[in-house]
């Protein structure tokens, strides 16, 4: 049989073989798994068959519990079943786990390795996760790499099936997961094969089944429990040898032969190493790097680590093995060692005792740990581990890949070492996120590794920000297959896709002697050197490199691909790397093209096409001169205005240098400074808006939609403009409260991320030629030096005293400090302008507990957090607890603050003669409703303190340290829908039924954002939408009608595009209800398929409203108490139909195009949701108040918010 | 009475014909112009720029925002296929073509030479029986002169007639400097038949918002004016069919149209304000006022009225503009 070879990444190559394995597949979204479930979702959409001839059933659930509850139940029903998760999802299946593995029932659960929360969290590459279920009673499978995580996946299913041991077959995030590689399939044919269907039938006659009644999950007592338990012990017995059986089986039908220990070496090693995951990999080939100059080293990886084959194990050693070092992956603070380091010293305990292999001494046994979030792990530390191993007193337990200079476990190792073979090509691009780079260069791995004999290898390194992000990717090409599973570090190919990289990345390091240099510049090949950076022009000077420019912007705008210079610069890497005949790769070029874009139609091709016969004439090579002649330096990337403490750690983590920070510059808890995002001057916008003064109307509607808070209102005395700039603009303010002052609206030149969104909104039109408004957009490169004084200046403009400003009015409001500024958020984004209002209105006392997601990312992604503080030093207080607990988590907060309160005013009252009745008085007494309260509170409390300072007595001491807690603290939890209509529903329902004085912002993009779109039960019917491919069939949860149905919650609907002042209001009335609030906050977002480059994310909230799709309420428990309704409908009956709001967003735009025919079917259904939902909420709002028995009058067609 | 008239080439049972307009959109009001008599049907124009803007447009939206954030590398599942450009319009002619058994005439609206031949073969083969090319062309650049406009018409239809063997007829507007020439050139270019005219939606401004508003404005009786001065003008002239199109409201407006030499007479506006089945009632006001009148048939009205038959030539040219005027009072 031929083989059949492809280029795809570790998740689709597992859930290749898992979709056809299997029957039902329950999954929810969590990086870096969530695309094995999407791959599995979509081929059910597209109507793949599995290898029955049927086509599998793929189920969302509510949380990962979820999954593995209805992964358990369709189990114990018979049906073949897995999941696919990662970390703390993995954490949610363990219960399930134990119980599907005490039920000895055949199962896959295939998990990309990813590190679980501690200090922080980490989306990335370890094995902490996967080793905490090492006690589930699973089998833990580890692969290597892309090809044995799809070679796995059906070993493991044949494996299962015949042991009845569930597996968990796991394979490192990111690393394998996302590294795209040339691979060989396994046919569906020798998928049957591995399969024994016999023994899928065996599954199925012990499935539950009325016809033939069993009973299973009982509870047991001490009586029995104990020796039931050791019931399964031959299944574990047996497990190892029919995991091997199954091994020996597939590589007689494929010629891959895998062994549960696999040793690779010299077979008289004396230096052996312990690995299992992606590490084997690199590890191996540096074994045979070392050995060919002579070494003794070896290497033994480990497949199946659970069940634990001693004697299997054992018999992988060499006898001549001296020195044996165990690596883990993860750190379990506080054991003796890690887990595979004392499962392998039991091992050889036991095993030597019981006269296993060859091996007749106890070798040296040494443990390491390594890799921790997808920390680097290279031939160099590989060579140091060896090293250690017979230094003269080698570190016994060490860490590699870091420097430990608290503990000093750390391994010294060589950077520069390196075993890169001269016959792979290694290249490196960087480039923006959305310049289309990493496409690009996915498409160039599947050229060569589809069209050529060669083996590729591809690997992505992304950023942690949204807006303006970077992306790095790492290539690489040969004739063999490509074992290298770290960074490339010497290329002999580096691309710059964007001239603004140049002052940020030194990208001639990993350039080899000789390679060559791409730049993307507007320059011409005989002016580019002139405008270099002189590090640049010495490093390509003493790199002798081969330089070469193409201006691919212009090529792109000649050819319609704007700002996509992707196939461009794709183009420019075949020509100049030569793995490819020119002719022959442009030709392949052209065809990926057709094949990529050729579904969304021939406009998209013909473009492509056009930009790639246009890009050779345009590629100039520039002759390196023998002398840097430029002067121009490299830039600081941190501001130096930067506390020093924060300038050396944070700084250089956002300088591209946190690998080089050690241990002790962090802190042992997480814990770090705020107020730090101003010290990143990202420069990312091409244009910025820029202030008329003269046509504005000063509504403040342009900083409140400003997302990234880089538009700010001043209102302030004449007399503070002294020394202002040149170009500083101010005009008298508007509002007869503040006759006589000054008015200014300053942008941040270099935060604005050039959204638009304020030009959008902006309701002033210049009266002499209307297409300007009070705020355009302009070129920032002339305006960022002045701009940058301006706004200096500005900042030292003081702020407006609090009570002095009617917090109601959107145009007074607006002059508060926000207290969350210039995030990693999308340009535009629909998220931050509420949070920002938020931080406006109750910063200054505000604890923020926030759900993982979008808002935890661009909230507390080092290096730096947008929360900041106030000219007193006051702000947010911040934390992310878990994705699924957040309103617990928050309820947490306000109970320990209310107690300390609660205990301040008893000792208060307890010290009252020392004190005074007054102070105590107005202490205990506090009227905190408003601005003015708050501000005489802290008078008091600041009296207070300096009264208890001195003090001894245990009393005052304990005042003392619960004093704060007698200002009213304002306690929110953040998430988005995933977390509140769906993982952490549970938890928020009890919180808003436990009647404490907790708010709660839903920020509801009505999916899954920060994984990428995955529906949840916030998602509309209509949208297509990853989970929900072929449209969301059914309707949106309606959150607010259950949170309601309480009664004593105070609930409102909001989206600020369509009625900013309602959520203001909203917000300043839930925040003051003393018990639980809920505000459901309308968030468009990038996963919409909105033009958001364009600003026109507040148009589709309105949108959303006058259609009638979102509604705008407020529901207020105490209107009922005042015998009020307390609903109160705050939008009016639609105008416009369902579908001109539906049609204009790609999510439900697109089903009309893919299926044409559901489409109109769910819109038709989405236009009655609207109207019956419209009815009754029209009903409620207008019954009288109960008990009174008089009939509910007609519903209004419109009750306006109240200002 | 034999309504029966010969357009680009088709035998019809009537001149009366709904224009290429939003109603043919929907395959219920094609069956019910069949029933209410219509003698073909245009089809809703398929919009180059839109079908070229609905491609580019569905590739930026699936590629907005992705690869650039490692937990959210795309925001969309990947669809296998998309039904794009004009393969919603092509199922439509077939859809339509097995719906009826009158005439159905597809129509591109567009304004450059390279989309319009790929589609016009599409639209061959997908059953049309004639192709009408609306083009649809403002052209506003102050150094192009006059004669490149005529000859990007001419370019347009050239090489689509030379792309297939579908009958093919222009719709183009009347600002042209001389209008009859350009219906000479059109005609020796091969076209099928001359649609008179595109009704330009002109622009106007909302004071209260400073915006330029493009609302429809539907078409008044006045507007048949224009078109029957140039069918009168025409006929007789032009080897091409002629349809006359914009303000024909009622049995008189298309009598009076087929008298100066329409082929047939091509309604929208009436149809929109009175539903598809209003072509019945035309139908037969113009079959009563025929009986009453005791023609016989419409061929032997049509062009009757014409600059070539008429009593009074002159009438349709400049020397009539000169003695409306001058006899001109204040009411």
């Amino acid at each position: 049989m031929s083989k059949v070879f492809a280029t795809i990444d570790g998740n689709e190559a597992v859930a290749y073989v898992a979709y056809r394995c299997n029957e039902v597949m329950g999954i929810y979204p969590i990086t870096p798994s969530s695309n094995m479930g999407e791959w599995c979702d979509q081929w059910a959409a597209e109507g793949v068959k599995n290898l029955w001839g049927t086509i599998p059933s793929v189920v969302e659930m509510q949380s990962e519990a979820g999954a593995a509850g209805a992964v358990h139940g369709a189990l114990q029903t018979g049906a073949l079943t897995c999941t696919f998760t990662a970390s703390q999802g993995l954490m949610l299946k363990i219960p399930n786990m134990f119980k599907i593995a005490g039920e000895m029932t055949p199962t896959v659960f295939h998990i990309t390795a990813r590190t679980i929360a501690t200090h922080a969290l980490s989306i990335f590459g370890d094995h902490s996760d996967v080793l905490l279920a090492r006690g589930t009673g699973f089998s833990l499978l580890s692969s290597a790499s892309v090809q044995e995580a799809m070679d796995f996946a059906l070993i493991g299913q044949a494996a299962t099936l015949e042991s009845r041991v569930p597996v968990l077959h796991f394979f490192d995030g990111f690393r394998t997961s996302h590294e795209v590689s040339k691979i060989e399939m396994v046919t569906e044919d020798i998928m049957r094969q591995m399969i024994d269907e016999d023994l899928v039938v065996a599954h199925r006659q012990r499935a539950m089944n009325p016809d033939r009644p069993v009973l299973r999950g009982t509870a047991q007592n001490p009586d029995v429990f104990f020796q039931a338990r050791e019931r399964c012990n031959p299944f574990y017995d047996a497990c190892a040898g029919l995991t091997q059986k199954a091994m020996d089986k597939f590589a007689q039908l494929t010629g891959r032969q895998y062994r549960l220990f696999q040793y690779e070496g010299a077979p008289d090693a004396t230096n052996v190493m312990v690995i299992m995951g992606s590490g084997c990999e690199t590890a191996a080939s540096t074994v045979d790097f070392l050995n060919e100059e002579g070494g003794k080293y070896g290497v033994v990886k480990v497949r199946l680590y659970r069940p634990f084959d001693v004697r299997g194990f054992l018999e992988a050693l060499p006898p001549t093995t001296r020195t044996l070092t165990v690596m883990d992956r993860t750190k379990e603070p506080g054991s003796v060692g890690d887990p595979l380091y004392l499962d392998v010293l039991a091992a050889l305990s036991e095993g030597l005792a019981a006269g296993y292999g060859t091996l007749k001494a106890m070798p040296r046994v040494i443990a390491g740990r390594y890799g921790l979030s997808s920390k680097e792990f290279t031939p160099a530390m590989i060579k140091a581990v060896f090293d250690n191993a017979v230094a003269a007193q080698p570190k016994l337990h060490f860490t590699v890949g870091i420097t430990d200079d608290v503990t000093h476990l750390s391994l010294a190792y060589d950077p520069d070492w390196s075993i890169e073979p001269a016959d792979v090509t290694r290249a490196l691009f960087y480039g923006l996120g959305s310049d289309g780079t990493v496409g690009a260069n996915k498409n160039s791995i599947k050229i060569i590794g589809e069209d050529t004999e060669n083996y590729a290898q591809g690997y992505f390194v992304y950023d942690s920000k949204k807006a303006g992000a970077v992306t790095v990717s790492h290539l690489r090409f040969g004739p063999e297959t490509i074992p290298s599973t770290y960074l490339v570090n010497k290329s002999n190919f580096v691309a710059c896709h964007q001239p603004v990289f140049l002052e940020r990345y030194d990208m001639l390091k990993p350039l080899v002697s000789g390679g060559t240099f791409l730049l993307n510049t507007p320059y011409g090949a005989n002016e580019i050197w002139d405008k270099l950076p002189r590090p640049v022009q010495e490093g390509l000077i003493h790199k002798r490199a081969k330089f070469f420019v193409i201006d691919a912007i212009s090529v792109a705008k000649a050819t319609g691909m704007g700002s996509r210079i992707n196939t461009i610069m794709q183009t420019c890497f075949f020509a100049l790397s030569g793995v490819l005949p020119r002719e022959e790769a442009i030709e392949q070029i052209k065809k990926t093209i057709k094949k990529t874009y050729g579904k969304k139609g021939e406009e998209v091709v013909k473009k492509n096409i056009a930009a790639v016969e246009q890009t050779l004439a345009n590629l100039f090579e520039v002759p390196v001169p023998a002398q840097a002649g430029s002067t121009t330096d490299l830039p600081l990337p941190f501001s130096e205005h930067a506390p020093r403490e924060v300038r050396e750690t944070l700084g250089r983590i956002y300088a591209g240098d946190g690998e080089a920070l050690p241990v002790s510059a962090f802190p042992a808890d997480g814990t770090f400074p705020t107020a730090t995002a101003q010290y990143e001057k990202r420069n990312l916008a091409l244009e910025i808006p820029v202030w008329d003064e003269k046509t504005c109307i000063q509504c403040g509607k342009c900083a409140a939609v400003c997302p990234h808070a880089t538009i700010r209102m001043k209102v302030y005395d004449a007399a503070a403009l002294a020394g202002a700039p040149a170009t500083f603009k101010s005009c008298d303010a508007r509002s007869p409260e503040w006759k006589g002052m000054k008015f200014t609206i300053q942008v941040a030149p270099e935060d604005c991320t050039g959204c638009v969104l304020c030009v959008d909104v902006c309701p002033a039109k210049n009266k002499s030629e209307p297409r300007l408004k009070a705020i355009n957009m302009s070129p920032q490169v002339p305006l960022r030096v002045p701009e940058r004084a301006n706004w200096e200046f500005f900042l030292g403009l003081p702020d407006l005293d609090r009570r002095r400003i009617k917090v109601t009015q959107l145009r007074q409001q607006q002059v508060m400090r926000p207290l969350f500024e210039f995030s990693g958020a999308c340009a535009g984004c629909g998220e931050t302008p509420y949070i920002k209002m938020v931080t406006q209105l109750f910063g200054d006392r505000m604890i923020i507990g926030n759900a993982t997601g979008c808002s935890s990312i661009y909230g507390g992604n080092l290096p730096t957090t947008p929360y900041c503080t106030d000219h007193a030093g006051r702000g947010p207080t911040w934390n992310n607890s878990l994705f699924e607990d957040t309103a617990e988590f928050a309820l947490g907060f306000r109970v320990s603050l209310d107690k300390q309160m609660e205990f301040a005013q008893e000792l208060v009252k307890r010290l009252a003669p020392q004190l005074g009745d007054d102070l105590v008085s107005g202490l205990v007494n506090a009227q905190q409703r408003d601005e003015a309260g708050i501000y005489e509170q802290r008078e008091r409390v600041a009296a207070l303190k300096q009264k208890l300072a001195g003090q001894t007595s245990s009393e005052a001491k304990m005042l003392l340290g619960v004093a704060d807690a007698l200002v009213r603290k304002s306690v929110w939890g953040f998430g988005g829908d995933g977390w509140a209509y769906d993982i952490g529903y549970g938890g928020l329902d009890h919180v808003i039924a436990s009647g404490r004085d907790v708010n709660l912002l839903v920020m509801d993009t009505e999916v899954y954002s920060n994984t990428g779109g995955q529906a949840s039960k916030s998602t509309p019917r209509g949208a297509v939408a990853k989970f929900a491919a072929g449209g969301k069939p059914g309707r949106k949860k309606d959150l607010g009608l259950i949170a309601m149905s309480y009664g004593n919650v105070y609930v409102a609907s909001v989206a600020m595009g369509a009625k900013d002042e309602h959520t203001l209001r909203a917000f300043i009335d839930a925040e003051s209800y003393p018990g639980p609030s809920l505000i459901i906050a309308y968030s468009h977002c990038i996963a919409h398929g909105i033009d958001l480059d364009r600003g026109v994310g507040m148009r589709h909230q309105k949108l959303a409203v006058e259609s009638g799709q979102w509604l705008l309420y407020r529901y207020d428990p105490r209107r009922a108490e005042q015998h009020e309704n307390p609903l109160l409908l705050d939008s009016a009956a639609a105008k416009l139909k369902v579908t001109d709001y539906l049609l204009a967003e790609n999510r439900f735009k697109m089903l009309t195009k893919s299926k044409p025919e559901d489409a109109r079917r769910l819109f038709e259904s989405a236009q009655f949701d609207a109207e019956t939902r419209w009815q009754l909420y029209s009903y409620m709002a207008a019954r009288k108040p109960a008990g009174n028995g008089s009939p509910a009058p007609a519903a209004p067609t419109a009750a306006p918010a109240k200002a | 009475m034999d309504l029966s008239t010969t357009y680009l080439g088709l035998k019809l049972r009537s001149p009366l014909m709904p224009s290429a307009c939003p109603l043919t959109r929907d395959l219920d009001e094609i069956k019910r112009a069949e029933d209410a008599g219509a003698g073909a049907i245009v089809l809703p124009s398929v919009f180059e720029e839109q079908l070229r803007r609905e491609s580019e447009e569905l590739d930026a939206m699936l590629e907005k925002g992705t690869e650039s954030y490692a937990e959210s590398l795309s925001y969309f599942p990947q669809v296998g296929e998309f039904r794009l450009g004009p393969d919603d319009y092509l199922e439509h002619i077939g859809r339509a073509k097995r719906a009826v058994r009158i005439p159905v005439i597809a129509s591109i609206n567009g304004a450059s030479v390279g989309g319009w031949t790929e589609y016009a073969k599409k639209i061959e083969q997908a059953g049309a029986d004639a192709l009408e090319l609306n083009i649809y062309y403002i052209p506003t650049d102050l150094d192009l002169p006059g004669t490149a406009v005529e000859a990007t018409y001419l370019d347009i239809l050239k090489s689509v007639k030379q792309a297939v063997r579908l009958p093919v007829s222009v719709k183009l507007s009347p600002f042209f400097s001389n209008m009859a020439h350009m219906a000479r050139q059109l005609d020796t270019a091969g076209a099928d038949g001359l649609v008179l005219f595109n009704r330009f939606y002109q622009p106007d401004i909302d004071l209260e918002n400073l915006e330029v508003e493009h609302s429809i404005l539907l078409s008044t009786p006045q507007a048949r004016r224009l078109p029957l001065r140039w069918v009168a003008i025409l006929f007789g002239k032009v080897k091409a069919s002629l349809a006359a199109t914009s303000g024909i409201h009622t049995a008189h407006d298309a009598i009076k149209i087929l008298m100066a030499g329409a082929d047939v007479t091509m309604l929208c506006s009436v149809l929109l304000r009175k539903g598809m089945t209003h072509i019945a009632v035309i139908e037969q006001e113009m079959k009563r006022w025929l009986e009453e009148h005791e023609y016989e048939s419409v061929a032997q009205m049509k062009g009757s009225m014409s600059q070539e038959k008429c009593p009074d030539p002159t009438a349709f040219e400049r020397a009539q503009y000169m003695r409306i005027i001058s006899t001109w009072k204040p009411a």
